[in-house]
């Protein structure tokens, strides 16, 4: 594939980098990438990697767009309420690059529809906002060896891991179990600073793209977290651990869970 | 140009900064190690800033020739890194 001029333009920034260059940017525009949730963390990331020629993204979210999301879901505006947010996160990856293809699944993931989705995609961003969704998307990539990014947001604070197959800890390896219904608060219970999906939702398309094009270090074995009051970021090295019952050397859970999930969870 | 076998060549006359630089530079990564591109530009701007840059990449600039029509054409030899 030869690039056109409009192209060259168009992605000359990336180009110009030498751990980028004409062979990073076709890696990015053969590779594929599944954001889960076109919420506060999946809309940055959406919005990156259509701009970095990214060449099929695909976004899954069964919700529409709120007015309580506008705080930080920066795909979606005003004139999309009440659209489905993949059709309104399509438009606006769309107006961004004309070069990406989208595709969208306007459903809640679960154990009987996961498989089959991220089966096609190259790296998995988890822009989801509860633990039931989280265990699950980890369990699943695990078992279908497909890398992918964990992101969490609350309040003035944001954590990011990687998972690659094979290299260091998955999220289950870090946190066993979700925790017990309401001991720890949803975003929508407790708030959440809008920039705050911006951050973190951006490292998480950092993250794909530097997996894509296959340079620097990812975070794999290391839990990144920022707290933007006392505007610290530290990074927690994590092991991987051998009796993790989805990726240690004799997994106990060989079937997808569908943890229960309370009605106020759903929402992004 | 007799004095090289040129491998490939690139017109960047019809581009403007920096996509001058990265037209070059693309058509450069699609060689092999010790080949040589013909890189025809502009006078002027990318004459004074083209080979420039693609010597900063490390490749070797073996020869600039004035056309005579307002153009230039750069002959350089790739030189892969790592």
């Amino acid at each position: 594939m030869a690039f056109t001029n409009e192209q060259l333009e168009r992605y000359s920034r990336h180009i110009i980098l030498k751990e980028v260059g004409a062979k990073g940017q076709k890696k990015l525009l053969n590779s594929s990438v599944l954001i889960i949730g076109a919420g506060g963390l999946g809309a940055p990331a959406a919005m990156y990697l259509a701009a970095a020629g990214v060449g099929t993204i695909g976004i899954a979210d069964a919700d529409e767009v709120d007015l309580s999301n506008l705080q930080r879901q920066v795909i979606h505006t005003t004139a999309d309420l009440g659209k489905a947010k993949v059709k309104s996160a399509k438009e606006t990856m769309q107006a961004i690059n004309p070069d990406v293809k989208v595709n969208t699944y306007r459903k809640f993931i679960t154990s009987e529809n996961i498989m089959d989705i991220i089966k096609d995609y190259d790296f998995i961003i988890d822009g989801t906002d509860n633990f039931p969704a989280k265990f699950l998307i980890n369990d699943a990539c695990v078992m279908a060896g497909k890398p992918f990014s964990h992101a969490g947001i609350i309040r003035f604070k944001g954590q990011l891991m990687t998972y690659v197959p094979g290299e260091g800890p998955c999220y289950r390896c870090v946190f066993k179990d979700p925790p017990p219904k309401d001991a720890v608060p949803t975003c929508k219970q407790a708030g959440v600073i809008g920039a705050m999906g911006g951050v973190i939702g951006s490292l998480q398309a950092m993250e794909a793209v530097k997996y894509i094009i296959g340079k620097g270090d990812l975070l794999t074995g290391r839990l990144l977290t920022y707290d933007a009051l006392t505007m610290t970021f530290r990074t927690i090295k994590l092991p991987k651990n051998h009796d993790c019952p989805v990726c240690g050397d004799h997994p106990t859970i060989t079937k997808l869970i569908d943890y229960e999930q309370v009605e106020c969870d759903m929402h992004m | 140009m007799a004095d090289y076998k040129i491998d490939d060549t690139v017109d960047i006359t019809d581009v403007v900064c920096p996509v001058t630089f990265v037209k070059a530079k693309v058509a450069l990564e699609e060689l092999d190690d010790g080949q040589i591109l013909a890189v025809r530009m502009n006078n002027g701007e990318p004459v004074q800033n083209v080979p420039r840059s693609i010597k900063e990449e490390g490749h070797q600039i073996l020869k600039l020739e004035d056309n005579g029509d307002d153009t230039f054409t750069l002959i350089v030899r790739k030189v892969e890194d790592e």
